[in-house]
């Protein structure tokens, strides 16, 4: 045992003996009933009495290594799995009371304790070095999830305000046919196209304006005043010039993506230092040759960098420009009409498709920035 | 008399191909915001085939502005350079010599060998002539077995190594090294110095090396060029006689230690420690 006591674990010991005392649910108005208490609910005062006992003993002991951490984050996980059954089954949705809250605080202070543990711990060893770094964000983001489900069931938000997540998941299941079909529409035609023009047309216009010394001093202000450019304007003007389909959007991607590539581009072929550009010049290498050979490569961290601002801009850009004219199809699309319906739920499953396409993508990107410029200080420090 | 007048056409010819580095009253002003800065001023040089030249004297004395007019990366306000017969620029262009920087200045994306062999691509030399010449230039400088690392795996002398075996591998007659173990311990330094004489006593290059440390110059060199800074001028111009398979046992002898007495007397004369 340690000096001190844990305070986390301690915090929540008291909280889930306060919830073993306090009423779970309130009253119900109308009938009067449905006031509930722990003998009610014997899931849920198991997992209470679990906190309780984990609580007390880590107090004392400490939460000192990741074996520990990792039976909290058990108890955690069995404790919320019992108060998500005691809300949907156990008929405390709408109703929770200070019970159930200060048993979900009870939770909050474990999981913070244990996560907390992980994220400090370090190992040489590289697979449980790896494992120990993905529970850490993964864990976070299902604790999220857990406190949007349980605080929207239990407190009985309207829907129309915010649907819980499993809602959304279930929304999201049973539409996969549509949202495959927004997806095509919107990511695989606009996204893509309009990326890969306007990223390529900004690195080749980039080269032409370093050969180009009168280039930099006009295109450059342009550029600056072109991303400046609401694209709540641009939208409607490239609906008129390109029509209600994808290219549109790809348009206005494109407008959205060349000038941080322009930009980035351009100070990245002046990364390269001056006894680089010698030791070329020594071998008497020609424009294209010191390109190739030198300058593009030690560009790469910049144009990495304008890929991934843009593939996050790309997203945003197909879907805002749908709101202004398309098929009937395409992910900014059903937004705008579901959230003419009320059908948030729907709404919400397009915008978690959002994320999980944008996520990946940006991932996609990173990843390869990694695999291309591992030689990179930022990079290779980690490996060595 | 005709036969006369033949003799008289050739013999400055051959006499020319002798030479590898011709300056004459050569001078150098950097014009910069605070005024003009005379680098090196009146320089007259002859570099011979076969010759290993050091440049020695106090830092800011314009030894690396001579070097990199003879490379043709600096450009001369006055006076003539011919490098092979030939303008400095053109004997760049036809890659006359290797320079070695006084940073390793080695691609950090490229592995050891395409690093080395860097020049050969871009002179578009084959694939395999490539790898066969980059492994010979490593074997050279002692790092066959580094191929495919990356230069941040390797420690600051085996990155000048490699550096020197880039600057080998297309076979230049002439190698021009800028300070090139000037940040490396003394047990490396004296290593790669040995080294780097031997490469020289088998293969008849032509080295023009800058230095600032005496010792250094003496055992390297079969010809000192002394130099006083501001504006940088040669004060004095030493010949030595060491036998060309020396060991680093020569510095001991009483003829090293005259010659080294000889180039700080020089050092001493140009007023060059006023720092
Ligand atoms: N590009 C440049 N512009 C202006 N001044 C320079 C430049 N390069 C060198 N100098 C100046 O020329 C002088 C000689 O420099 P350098 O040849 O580097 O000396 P050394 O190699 O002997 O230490 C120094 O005073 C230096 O400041
Ligand atoms: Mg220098």
């Amino acid at each position: 045992m340690t000096g001190k006591l844990d305070k986390f674990c301690l915090v929540a010991a008291v909280f889930a003996l306060l919830s073993l005392v306090f009423p779970l649910s309130g009253v119900h108005i109308e009938t009067g009933k449905n006031v509930a208490f722990v003998a009610d609910l014997p899931g849920l005062a198991s997992a209470m009495v679990a906190c309780v006992v984990v609580g007390v003993i880590f107090t004392w002991y400490g939460v000192t290594s990741v074996v520990r951490a990792s039976i909290l984050l058990l108890i955690v996980v069995f404790g919320a799995w019992q108060a998500v059954a005691a809300l949907y089954h156990g008929g405390l949705a709408g109703y929770a009371s200070y019970g159930f809250w200060m048993f979900i605080l009870s939770l909050w202070a474990l999981v913070w304790r244990a996560i907390d543990v992980i994220a400090n711990y370090h190992t040489l060893e590289n697979g449980k070095q790896q494992t120990a770094n993905l529970i850490v964000p993964v864990a976070f983001g299902i604790w999220l999830l857990f406190l949007w489900e349980v605080t929207t069931a239990g407190c009985g938000v309207p829907q129309v305000l915010l649907p819980p997540p499993s809602m959304i998941g279930v929304r999201f299941v049973n539409s996969t046919g549509i949202l495959w079909d927004d997806f095509r529409q919107t990511f695989l035609k606009a996204v893509i196209a309009g990326y890969v023009l306007g990223c390529g047309g900004g690195l080749i216009v980039a080269i032409a304006v370093d050969r180009v010394p009168f280039l930099k001093r006009g295109l450059l202000p342009l550029g600056n005043m072109v991303s400046a450019l609401p694209i709540i304007g641009v939208a409607p003007i490239m609906v008129m010039w390109f029509g209600f389909d994808w290219q549109s959007k790809a348009a206005v991607i494109v407008i959205m993506t060349f000038f941080p590539m322009l930009v980035n581009t351009v100070s990245g072929l002046n990364a390269a230092g001056r006894l680089e550009r010698d030791l070329m010049a020594t071998y008497a290498s020609g424009y294209w040759s010191t390109l190739f050979r030198l300058r593009l490569p030690a560009a790469l961290p910049f144009i990495f960098n304008a890929l991934k601002i843009n593939s996050t801009l790309a997203l945003i850009g197909a879907i805002v420009a749908e709101f202004f004219g398309t098929p009937i199809v395409g992910m900014g699309f059903r937004i705008s009409t579901e959230v003419g319906r009320m059908n948030l739920d729907m709404v919400w499953a397009e915008i978690a498709l959002a994320a999980l396409a944008g996520t990946a993508f940006y991932g996609a990107v990173a990843l390869a920035e990694r695999k291309v410029t591992s030689w990179h200080p930022s990079f290779r420090v980690r490996r060595h | 008399m005709t036969l006369k007048a033949v003799v008289n056409n050739v013999a400055p010819m051959t006499a020319s191909k002798d030479v590898v580095v011709d300056i004459q009253k050569m001078s150098l002003t950097f014009q910069t915001a605070d005024g003009p800065v005379y680098a090196l001023s009146e320089v007259d040089l002859t570099i011979s085939r076969g010759e290993f030249v050091s440049f020695i004297g106090p830092s800011g004395c314009g030894k690396t502005t001579l070097l990199r007019v003879i490379a043709d990366l600096e450009r001369a306000t006055g006076g003539d350079i011919l490098v092979n017969g030939v303008p400095a620029q053109q004997a760049r262009e036809q890659r006359a010599y290797g320079y070695v920087f006084q940073a390793p200045a080695l691609l950090p994306w490229r592995t050891i060998e395409s690093n080395v062999t860097l020049p050969l691509e871009i002179m578009e030399i084959s694939r395999e002539e490539r790898i066969k010449r980059g492994h010979d230039a490593l074997k050279l400088v002692e790092l066959n077995g580094f191929e495919k690392k990356f230069p941040w795996q390797l420690s600051g002398g085996m990155q000048q190594r490699a550096s020197i075996a880039r600057a080998l591998s297309f076979d230049a007659d002439l190698l021009l090294m800028d300070e090139p173990f000037g940040a490396l311990d003394e047990i490396v330094r004296d290593h790669l110095n040995e080294q780097l004489l031997k490469l020289w006593a088998r293969t008849n290059k032509t080295v023009a090396f800058v230095t600032h440390s005496i010792p250094e110059a003496v055992f390297l060199s079969s010809k000192i060029v002394v130099m006083s800074p501001r504006p940088g001028r040669i004060i004095d111009i030493i010949e030595t006689d060491f036998a060309r398979d020396r060991t680093l046992d020569v510095r001991e002898t009483p003829e090293f230690l005259e010659v080294a007495h000889r180039v700080r007397e020089g050092l001493r004369a140009g007023h060059s420690y006023d720092d």
